[in-house]
């Protein structure tokens, strides 16, 4: 796994394109007293609530988005930067839900006595977590903005579907509906999103959600450090 | 690739056709597959033989490879699609023949999740291992588990989910045996992506198999077990 340069103190906040935060992530500007650790596939979300509320100081570093397909690797990854950054910060967040580390993450930031989002995955914060809970939806496959963009990365190349499409039942077979979790209202993402639904044979959904809890975790995190 | 095409499987020697078996297992090719295990029966060799030699013998193999990360899920997925074609064709005959059963297992995801590829596969090898497999398919609350469990007399229950919010269920599943007090009468094994061997102990579980071949083993282990306890009982 290659891990981003860190960022120059005072540059530009936009976000790196999609590939580069999901082989590599994003590393941190080294400025802010808090740093936030999160999911490369989080990090345009982030920083636009930070340029929209002047959170400036969180920093932020991401990890390569593309240890969603390896949960096994994802408590390693975190625990690693948590300890390459502790000295530098006056405190940590993990911006993950569990993703599929089956509460081994949870163990871990209990351990470094660190925070993290709450939930299972970010399809549970995006949609807020009791509503995504109590919803219950055992047959949907769930998209984010960013998933959308990156479906072939994430989805339809590592699965082999390109190269072989009769897996397509054996993997989406029990699936009727694809939710398409709408953080932005962009209908190009949308259209993109109605064809994923199509290449898999499922119905499509989609929900504009916006940030979810991810802006109320942050918030609450701006708000308990001194700027 | 043409050298491959110009293989005739009825021309080789049946160890050259049991290794070409465990090449063409291993690209996935089902009806390669299927031609060969019609030549090794026509050739007279057991059902079970072929199972085991050719179709178990070559899935191994995949396996091991899986687990050291040379293949990966698609060719994992493809070579079980391949040896599902044989057993198509093995299950029938395995039925008339009487060949050897082992042990009974009751297999499903549980309640709240409809990822079955490893709870197939793990089915397929028991099967390929002389298990009786008893497949509940997806989504399971506690009573299918138990009910067929003590219909059938089954030796293993055994639980599957990839979520991590699915497979606090299986507790509740322990829970229930212990509760109704027929939680020894069956060895319950785990498995999926999100599980671990603590999780495995912390809900009572015998055993936390994390493929398809540590299922089978262990499984063979503990039945083992369980008939030695009953001659010695």
């Amino acid at each position: 796994m290659t891990t981003a340069a860190p960022e120059t103190a005072g540059a530009t906040v936009d976000p790196p394109d999609d590939t580069t935060l999901t082989r590599s992530g994003l590393g941190p500007r080294g400025c802010g007293q808090v740093l936030l650790i999160a999911c490369g596939a989080l990090a345009r979300e982030i920083l636009d609530l930070k340029a929209q509320n002047g959170w400036d100081h969180l920093d932020l570093t991401c990890l390569p988005a593309i240890l969603h397909n390896h949960p096994e690797r994802i408590t390693q990854a975190v625990r690693d930067t948590v300890a390459r950054h502790r000295g530098s910060y006056d405190s940590i967040h993990v911006l993950y839900g569990d993703c599929g580390t089956g509460g081994l993450l949870q163990a871990a930031c209990e351990d470094m006595g660190v925070q993290m989002l709450p939930g299972p995955h970010c399809y549970s914060f995006f949609e807020g977590v009791e509503k995504f809970a109590t919803r219950g939806e055992v047959t949907s496959f769930f998209l984010t903005d960013f998933l959308v963009r990156q479906f072939d990365a994430f989805v339809w190349k590592p699965l082999g579907l390109g190269r072989h499409p009769e897996l397509l039942e054996m993997y989406f077979g029990n699936y009727e509906t694809l939710v398409y979790q709408a953080q932005t209202d962009d209908p190009a993402l949308t259209e993109l999103a109605r064809h994923h639904a199509a290449r898999l044979g499922l119905t499509f959904e989609r929900r504009l959600t916006g940030y979810g809890d991810l802006e109320t975790a942050m918030a609450g995190w701006a708000r308990s450090a001194p700027r | 690739m043409s050298e491959e095409d110009d293989i005739i499987l009825s021309e080789l020697d049946d160890d050259e056709l049991v290794q070409q078996m465990f090449d063409d297992l291993y690209d996935g090719l089902k009806e390669e597959i299927q031609e060969g295990v019609n030549i090794l029966l026509g050739r007279g060799w057991q059902p079970y033989e072929v199972l085991t030699k050719a179709l178990v013998g070559g899935m191994t193999i995949v396996g091991k490879d899986f687990r050291d990360g040379i293949l990966f899920v698609p060719e994992v997925l493809l070579a079980a699609n391949a040896m599902k074609g044989g057993m198509a064709i093995l299950k029938p005959l395995l039925a008339e023949t009487g060949a050897p059963t082992i042990g009974k297992m009751v297999i499903g995801t549980v309640k709240g999740d409809i990822h079955d590829i490893g709870k197939n596969l793990v089915g397929m090898m028991m099967e390929g291992a002389g298990f009786e497999v008893l497949d509940l398919g997806i989504n399971n609350p506690v009573e299918n588990y138990l009910d067929t469990a003590e219909r059938e007399g089954a030796d293993i229950v055994g639980m599957s989910a990839l979520l991590t919010t699915t497979m606090p269920y299986m507790k509740v599943v322990i829970d229930t045996m212990i509760e109704r007090g027929i939680r020894d009468n069956y060895i319950v094994l785990v498995g999926g992506a999100p599980l671990n061997e603590e999780f495995g102990k912390a809900i009572g579980a015998d055993a936390y198999c994390r493929d398809a071949a540590v299922a089978v083993e262990t499984a063979k282990e503990y039945v083992a077990r369980k008939h030695n306890r009953a001659k010695a009982g």
